[in-house]
């Protein structure tokens, strides 16, 4: 099987699974004092460091989740509940958001009375800036800010370290999820807060990860939280992880994530632009195959993550494609949020813009550090076929042969 | 796949025939419910993963086609513009007709299919020459040949039902059970899919609005008053709330809904006898009879359950005209007759004009 959907999750890393069923072996809780448990402690702490040190943090800073998902519910509730006053009610984020965000928000705005506002995007998704800047004012309004680093459906790459340089200004704590771009750009938590001359409490002081994005396990997700960030835990219990998060740690899924988060750190400065030189010769081979997709996100290869591919196909339903590429053996997505399988229209499309119509003939093709020239030639010589098929395919949810 | 136990071994035959199989199940609702609940066996998030479990088990891939908007437009809508006009829809057989023989199997041919399979119970037979026949399912009980009666030659050429020739529906469940499918003893559905808690009346209601209206009887005599025409259908003895008794002390019965005076007549159960239907929108599961235009005998069925009843049908310029054997009961108009000849389904029509059995007055 041909597999270009490492934006939902990544084959995992040798050095991962090695780490994982060592780690499995290990007897100790690591909040246990006699020395089973210090050394399960030691291995997690190692371990916390590591994963740290890959997003520039400290060790102490980073706190492990049940996943990425969850790292974005503590950033976001935990910063507003400390935050919120009947006079701070507003967060501010780009539209086209995941949906990780999207609910939490629209959560909060139900059940806690906060006040959504949406920064419009332009056509490739990225944020307005002058939008942005008007919509944050003094920041006397704003609990907080929280926006993706990088696009996870069209591959967008938002300018954070503006964003962070405004927030950090107006005294606004900013959450950025980093979850696609992780593993894909380089990511500096500290260096950022320096240039951005952060002050205590404001500007970027949370930022979301996953393992499983970067060849490492599902099942555990990391949220980057400044010292100084006040946050409120969602889970309570015996104080774990700086009181933030309760619960005895997994100390095997975490020595797994330092693992894949280790290669990955490493061979960034490699994998990036090898990543971005099969995105070229993708998004350049589809467009000769298929002059009329429309590549959606940011032309400017260095606008978007080395590893997204978006297109839209005009008269085609993206789950034909999908159907016709998976029977021809490559594994793409549309891209969208689904719910047990049925496609909704991109938000992330319609914010960028776009009519329902063209979000439905969206394909989403993602690279990853497994992908090779291979994956790309055997993508590019099944995409014709399907096309030419789901295009007489696109059709039939209007009108058919058989009305009467 | 639906979710449902039905289509499950339907998938599970059609593999096991030898065919290329895929499982597909149908999207109909873009807010689908989480959990299944009461008698709905279908457009949950739960239904759509029995059916994926299903469909693992088989060893087959399973994707999920959203429809939403066609069954939005060709069933639902549909649904409520007929009600609105006083007539009695069947929404299964415009489903089966609109979007499962026509926009999946559209959709399916195109991506290189052969046929649509499901689990309704009704078998195809060819004839001597190759031509497909629509024929009762060997399980008398669970028949749905009535709700396929819309099929065409066309559709028919690509719909396979795998389950037609299995005798009942406990066989059916046995042989999930057996073969490892978790939907063996999932509830049947009765309900319609897309109307949450089986109330259809207060569905309607909502969806069409409430307004105040008479319930008169045959003579024209206000007798009571009702919140809105749509709720009512021919045949219906139940939720009139009329206070007075009928004169004779027998129970009343709807005969006749009319929308745009938003009145509901009244009346006895002999006035529901109707001695003739007929219609002009009809169609033919298969070949049509040589010569329709001269009278031949057959069987109607006017409801998905009802019993067949002897009949002399007749192409009468381009209006199908059948003169049962004895008078039907409750016919609505909207509803589909369906005309077998034997237990082969020869055709169907929507009914738009009766012709009552009483004279007026009685």
């Amino acid at each position: 099987m041909v597999y270009l959907d490492h934006a939902a999750t990544t084959p995992m890393l040798p050095e991962a699974v090695e780490a994982l069923t060592a780690a499995l072996a290990v007897v100790g809780n690591p909040s246990s004092i006699h020395s089973a448990g210090q050394q399960a402690k030691r291995l997690l702490e190692e371990s916390r460091e590591q994963i740290a040190a890959t997003l520039g943090a400290d060790g102490i800073e980073v706190i492990l989740t049940g996943n990425g998902t969850e790292a974005v519910n503590l950033a976001i509730k935990g910063i507003w509940w400390q935050r919120q006053t009947p006079a701070r009610r507003r967060i501010l984020m780009p539209a086209g958001e995941h949906h990780a965000t999207l609910d939490t928000v629209e959560w909060l705005a139900q059940h806690e009375g906060a006040v959504i506002d949406e920064v419009a995007v332009d056509e490739v998704g990225r944020v307005r800036l002058d939008a942005f800047e008007s919509a944050l004012g003094d920041g006397s309004s704003v609990s907080l800010v929280t926006m993706l680093w990088a696009n996870n459906e069209v591959g967008t790459i938002q300018p954070v370290e503006q964003v962070a340089r405004l927030t950090a200004r107006a005294g606004v704590p900013l959450h950025v999820d980093a979850i696609s771009a992780y593993g894909q750009l380089p990511i500096d938590f500290h260096g950022l807060r320096r240039v951005t001359d952060a002050p205590g409490g404001a500007g970027l002081v949370a930022l979301s990860a996953s393992a499983h994005k970067i060849g490492g396990p599902a099942g555990i997700g990391a949220l980057v939280l400044d010292r100084t960030a006040a946050v409120e835990p969602l889970i309570h219990g015996g104080g774990q992880q700086r009181k933030v998060r309760s619960g005895t740690q997994d100390v095997a899924a975490a020595a797994s994530f330092a693992a894949a988060a280790r290669v990955v750190a490493a061979r960034l400065d490699d994998d990036a632009p090898r990543m971005a030189a099969l995105r070229d010769r993708l998004i350049a081979g589809a467009l000769d195959a298929v002059p009329s997709a429309r590549l959606s996100g940011d032309p400017d290869p260095a606008g978007r993550l080395p590893g997204n591919v978006h297109f839209s196909f005009p008269g085609c339903e993206g789950d034909s494609l999908l159907f016709l590429l998976d029977a021809a053996g490559v594994a793409v997505s549309t891209g969208s949020a689904c719910q047990a399988g049925v496609p909704e229209p991109s938000h992330v499309l319609v914010a960028m813009g776009r009519t329902e119509a063209d979000a439905r003939g969206a394909l989403r093709i993602t690279i990853g550090h497994t992908s090779t020239d291979a994956d790309v030639d055997a993508f590019l010589a099944a995409l014709p076929a399907a096309h030419a098929q789901a295009a007489r395919a696109g059709l039939a949810a209007r009108a058919t042969s058989f009305d009467r | 796949m639906s979710g449902g136990v039905d289509s499950a071994v339907a998938a599970a035959r059609a593999v096991e025939a030898g065919h290329d199989v895929v499982g597909v199940h149908l999207a109909l609702s873009r807010n689908a419910g989480t959990l299944r609940t009461g008698s709905r066996g279908c457009c949950t998030i739960e239904d759509s993963m029995d059916a994926q479990r299903a469909a693992n088990v088989l060893g087959i891939p399973y994707y999920v086609w959203d429809f939403s908007e066609r069954f939005k437009a060709d069933v639902v809508d549909d649904f409520i513009a007929e009600y609105s006009a006083g007539r009695t829809p069947n929404p299964c057989m415009r489903c089966n007709e609109r979007i499962k023989f026509a926009a999946l199997l559209e959709k399916a041919l195109a991506l290189g299919f052969d046929a649509v399979a499901t689990g309704h119970y009704a078998k195809i037979v060819e004839d001597a020459d190759g031509h497909r026949e629509l024929h009762r399912a060997s399980a008398e009980a669970k028949d749905q040949s009535y709700v396929l009666g819309v099929l065409t030659a066309e559709q028919l050429a690509h719909a396979y039902f795998p389950l037609g020739d299995t005798p009942s529906k406990a066989l059916v469940r046995e042989e999930a059970a057996r073969r490892g499918l978790s939907v063996a003893q999932k509830p049947d559905s009765y309900d319609i899919c897309f109307i949450p808690d089986g109330d259809t009346k207060g569905w309607l209601a909502e969806k069409v609005g409430t307004a105040a209206g008479d319930i008169v009887d045959r003579a024209g005599a206000v007798v009571g008053s009702h919140e809105g025409a749509h709720a009512f259908t021919v045949g219906q003895r139940r939720g009139m709330r009329l206070g007075t008794p009928a004169p004779d002390g027998k129970p009343r019965f709807v005969l006749e809904v009319r929308p745009k005076e938003n009145t509901v007549v009244v009346g006895p159960k002999e006035a529901l006898a109707v001695a003739l239907i007929a219609g002009s929108r009809f169609s033919w599961a298969g070949l049509p009879p040589t010569d329709p235009a001269t009278p031949f005998d057959c069987d109607v069925q006017i409801r998905a359950h009802a019993d067949p009843v002897p009949a002399v049908t007749v192409l009468d310029g381009d209006e199908l005209v059948v003169t049962p054997e004895h008078p039907l009961d409750g016919v609505a108009p909207g509803q589909t007759a369906v005309i077998y000849v034997g237990t082969r389904v020869l055709g169907q029509f929507t009914i738009d004009r009766t012709v009552s059995a009483v004279p007026a007055g009685v």
